[in-house]
């Protein structure tokens, strides 16, 4: 009994013990559970909220460009897709086996959907087929009850109208790259492209808009519940350019044939009314994806489609320069507008003989004969007298050498050298044969073709420094540099403008022009003024010369000279200036001023007269105002 | 006066034996039992199916079985002490022949249907044989080093039969349990610090031996946060539920955490990290204050019993209990590794709760039969 008692108060004992134990840890349990739920909580009720909580952006729709006329050239088009959700389909295979029966499926498709199946859960839809047109998807829906797991939606993608025709201008857009991620979650997104070149990258912020949010409560696979709010984003402004499409269209399709490249102008206030480069390309194409093949066959092309010639390409500007020429040495008063210099076929500095390009010579010649024939000799002369570098600041007061603000990415400042320009970069003096090459726009010069026309447009529009732009609006707020008093007077006499003028219209209404056969058709009711210009790309020697050979349809294709042509209309009251340049057209007034006739007489066609487009509504509060008072 | 009653007959009528059942206690089950089914009705969402209904069903089969179990004279245990430990021992070597794999461990055995996990059961058995071989022994016996040996090689052979399927957790309590009986026998607190002394040394031998995934849950306890997206993942959306839920949670089916499934095996080894979730830190502390309840009532029971193999048996089994939830809590807590034990009578599971129920029989019957007369200890008193 005793033994009992000794053993049962043992056990007692150690039970107490035990119990109290227990109730300890359970204690310890509950303390540990007040600090995570009351003391902590916040905390975690913070990572429980992200948890629960996705936000997904929603993309905007990317504004549009158009014309000036309100024209769309560049636009959204509904794409609409087939998709198939996995989980709302017993059997996928047979799901798309009937699919194919409706709409046809490549083998490349039905791989690349099984292949996106596995990789994705079940409940994530991926596109089966995407661009079906209208009757495919009558068919989709009409056949809904035999396509479980299939759902249809419409997603955006970018058309271009205009197609290779803006191609240069517009530019295109591309899924973003690595470079392109500026700290914008919406490019981010699948499927958001970004303008990669042209209008579309200068204003791809403008265009892009702003995406919008929806917070989603997501489960741990991230398979939404339902959407908690909302928040609407901004859609891209639409962008309203200065180009006429149709325009854009005929001087696309004129130059279509050759390595060319034309710009047209307002002269008044430098709006590009079109831009064109040829070849071009399909700007299509990057929003799918360019091939491998088709990128070296751009890319590897000796006429570079993908390069935008009239802000980009480089060409020495010929005889086109000689106004700037001729207005250096009126500013100089080393010649005076009736002076007649001697042309001989040659003029000789020291041991070098300078030709003319009529091999007889001109004659005696005063300036506006000199503009209307090209005579070379001239322009050796009062080059000569005036100095490169009063010819090169007079250059530059006509844009060239500079870069111009243009919109678009990639345009070229060109070259217009000067004294201390050669010694810096060469370390040797300017030579005075180099002063009278470059009298005749050839040497180290080199222009763009827009910047071609924008001299001429200075030339022709009371000397104001219009600068070349694109903009005409953005979101319905009109741009700056609408009208001409927006840009300054560059201090050119009107005098000298005026004989300058004049002489240019006689190059292509008078006998003896170099553009004489390249007069507008008298039903346009309107002259043209101009300027030819052809440039070498080799140098012609003299073995060549004395053989004869000076035929350009004889020579290889790439040693052919440049035409060039520039050229403003009406001759009396100039609105438009215009710049073409053919690579290796051959001759300025045979292959050059043909094309820009054409161009021009469209210009005229299509003027404001017939056809008015609205003016900027800065105007119309201007006027509002003025009426007002 | 009762006991004098129950002393002095040798054998109780029925309804004598119903009489005495401790009906508290029961309705202390029935408590929990509505509190998981309550757990598992959200875990599914709002609804009964698949896991609700089942667990209530197997509650009221369950229940049914304790009784039964109760009204068994537990001198019959005695005598069958030995025999159903041999019948444990040979489930645990059936099990590791032709069990099923399942999270790369072979642990179940299918009995048509019905899914036994024999280490479960195995507890209860080697509870019963160590009670019964430490019943005659006086204090001077069981402080003889010899005579440990056998009840050690009897405790040994089960926890290695488990550690080999493998399953860490369950060798590990199985181990504590049978400490708990040997310590309630009176074995000396010195023999106890050696063995626990004896295990720290082999403690780095065992690790080198262990499965990757046993390895890695130690690693991952030790720092949960180097592993978010792995084995860490449960423990820190168990911890985000707990705090999440507050002082008092976020409402019955409004817990996120759970409804969106961030929580793993919600209904199962994380219910109480739902339950926390939904009902806060009141909800969470009165089911913890539940579970020490039914660990008091059952120490109660082992007092107040006037036989030895009662006494044994009742301390085994209530400290069985308190470990599995003991582990389950403190492993949701992130306190110590996961370990896949459930939260007795609220994790939905039929093999933890019949075995539970099994358990709390025996421990009933102890309860009911706490006066009767033993024979073998008779020479004693």
């Amino acid at each position: 009994m005793r033994r009992e008692q000794g053993r049962r108060a043992v056990f007692t004992r150690r039970m107490l013990l035990v119990g109290a134990g227990q109730v300890a840890i359970m204690g310890a349990m509950g303390a540990r559970l007040y600090q995570l739920q009351v003391v902590e909580s916040e905390r975690y009720k913070t990572l429980a909220e992200e948890n629960r909580i996705s936000v997904r952006l929603i993309p905007p729709p990317r504004g549009r460009l158009t014309d000036r006329f309100g024209e769309p050239i560049a636009a959204n088009r509904q794409n609409w897709r087939a998709m198939l959700v996995a989980e709302r389909t017993d059997d996928v295979g047979a799901t798309l086996a009937t699919f194919a029966e409706i709409v046809p499926l490549t083998e490349a498709d039905r791989a690349r959907v099984e292949r996106e199946l596995r990789r994705r859960r079940r409940f994530v839809p991926v596109v089966v087929r995407d661009h079906l047109d209208w009757e495919e998807m009558a068919r989709l829906e009409v056949n809904a009850p035999d396509l479980p797991g299939i759902m249809t939606d419409v997603g955006q993608s970018r058309i271009y109208p205009g197609g290779e025709a803006f191609a240069h201008v517009v530019g295109y857009v591309a899924p973003p790259a690595e470079a392109d991620l500026d700290g914008d979650p919406m490019l981010e997104l699948p499927g958001i492209r970004v303008g990669r070149a042209g209008l579309e990258r200068a204003h791809d912020q403008a265009l892009r808009g702003r995406a919008g949010s929806v917070r989603l409560e997501v489960n741990a696979v991230g398979r939404v519940i339902r959407e908690l709010a909302r928040e609407e984003g901004t859609p891209g402004q639409d962008v309203t350019t200065t180009l006429d499409a149709g325009l854009q269209q005929f001087a696309a399709a004129r130059i279509a044939e050759e390595s060319a490249a034309a710009v047209v102008l307002d002269a008044r206030n430098g709006e590009v009314m079109a831009m064109v480069s040829s070849p071009s390309f399909d700007p299509s194409l990057f929003d799918t994806g360019v091939s491998a093949a088709q990128w070296r066959e751009w890319t590897t092309n000796p006429r570079a489609p993908l390069i935008n010639k009239a802000i980009a390409g480089l060409y020495a500007p010929g005889s086109t320069f000689k106004m700037v020429v001729a207005l250096a040495a009126l500013e100089a008063r080393v010649v005076s507008p009736g002076e007649r210099i001697f042309c001989a076929g040659v003029t000789e500095l020291g041991d070098a003989r300078f030709h003319c390009w009529k091999r007889g010579g001109h004659g005696w010649l005063d300036m506006r004969e000199a503009i209307k024939q090209s005579c070379d000799c001239y322009f050796y002369e009062i080059a000569k007298r005036t100095g490169i570098d009063r010819i090169a600041a007079m250059a530059n007061r006509f844009g060239l050498g500079l870069q111009p603000p243009i919109e678009l990415p990639g345009a070229r400042a060109g070259l217009i050298p000067t004294r201390a320009w050669k010694r810096a970069t060469q370390g040797v003096a300017w030579q005075q044969g180099e002063t009278l090459v470059h009298g005749i726009g050839q040497g180290f010069i080199q222009t763009t073709p827009l910047q071609l026309a924008v001299m001429t447009a200075r030339l022709v529009n009371g000397g104001r420094a219009v600068e070349p732009h694109l903009t005409r609006a953005i979101g319905g707020v009109p741009a700056p540099g609408g009208s001409a008093g927006d840009w300054p007077l560059i201090g050119i006499p009107e005098a000298h403008l005026r004989l300058i003028r004049d002489a240019m219209a006689g190059v292509v209404n008078e006998r003896g022009g170099t553009a004489y056969a390249s007069r507008l058709p008298a039903e346009i009711g309107a002259e043209m003024g101009g300027k030819t210009g052809t440039t070498q790309v080799r140098r012609i020697t003299m073995a060549e010369r004395e053989r004869g050979l000076r035929r350009q349809q004889d020579l290889p294709y790439e040693w052919r000279h440049h035409a060039l042509f520039v050229g403003f209309a009406p001759s009396q009251d100039p609105v438009y200036a215009c710049a073409v340049i053919i690579e290796h057209g051959g001759g300025g007034s045979a292959a050059a001023a043909p094309v820009a006739r054409d161009i021009m007489a469209e210009t005229l066609r299509r003027d404001p007269a017939r056809r008015q487009a609205p003016p900027r509504p800065a105007l119309q509060v201007a006027a509002a105002e003025r009426s007002g008072r | 006066m009762i006991e004098r009653r129950l002393t002095r007959e040798r054998g109780m009528s029925l309804a004598e034996k119903l009489g005495s059942v401790s009906w508290s206690f029961v309705v202390l089950l029935g408590l929990m039992a509505g509190v998981g089914y309550a757990m598992l009705y959200s875990a599914a969402g709002g609804s009964p199916e698949p896991w609700a209904f089942r667990h209530g069903l197997r509650f009221g089969f369950g229940v049914l079985m304790m009784l039964a179990i109760a009204m068994v004279d537990i001198r019959i245990m005695l005598r069958l002490a030995w025999p159903l430990y041999l019948l444990g021992v040979g489930l645990l070597v059936l099990v590791a022949l032709h069990g099923e794999v399942g999270k790369g461990a072979q642990r179940w055995l299918d009995l048509g249907g019905f899914q036994l996990q024999p280490s479960e059961l195995m507890k209860i058995l080697l509870v019963i044989a160590l009670a019964r071989w430490f019943h005659r022994a006086s204090l001077e016996r069981v402080g003889n080093p010899l005579f440990l040996v056998p009840p050690l090689i009897a405790t040994a052979i089960p926890v290695a039969l488990v550690l080999k399927q493998p399953n860490l957790g369950n060798a590990l309590i199985t181990l504590m349990v049978a400490g708990a009986v040997f310590f309630a026998a009176g074995v000396r607190w010195w023999k106890f610090a050696l063995v626990i002394g004896a295990v720290a040394v082999a403690a780095p031998i065992v690790y080198e031996s262990l499965h990757d995934y046993q390895r890695q849950r130690i690693l991952t306890f030790l720092d949960p946060e180097s592993d978010p997206l792995g084995a860490g993942y449960h423990v820190i959306q168990s911890k985000i539920a707990l705090g999440a839920g507050g002082m008092f949670g976020r409402g019955f089916l409004q817990g996120t955490q759970s409804q969106l499934n961030f929580l793993p095996e919600k209904q199962t080894d994380f219910i109480f990290t739902m339950l926390a979730e939904e009902f806060g830190f009141v909800g969470a502390a009165s089911v913890l204050a539940l579970n020490l309840l039914v660990v008091l009532y059952g120490l109660a029971m082992a007092l107040a019993c006037r036989h030895q193999f009662g006494r044994l048996v009742a301390a085994g089994i209530t400290v069985n209990f308190f470990l599995y939830v003991f582990v389950n809590i403190a492993m949701v807590m992130g306190m110590i590794p996961v370990g896949g034990v459930p939260l007795p009578l609220i994790s939905h599971g039929g093999s933890a709760m019949i075995t539970v129920l099994i358990g709390f029989g025996v421990l009933m019957s102890v309860h009911v039969h706490r006066a009767v007369e033993i024979e073998g200890e008779q020479g004693e008193v």
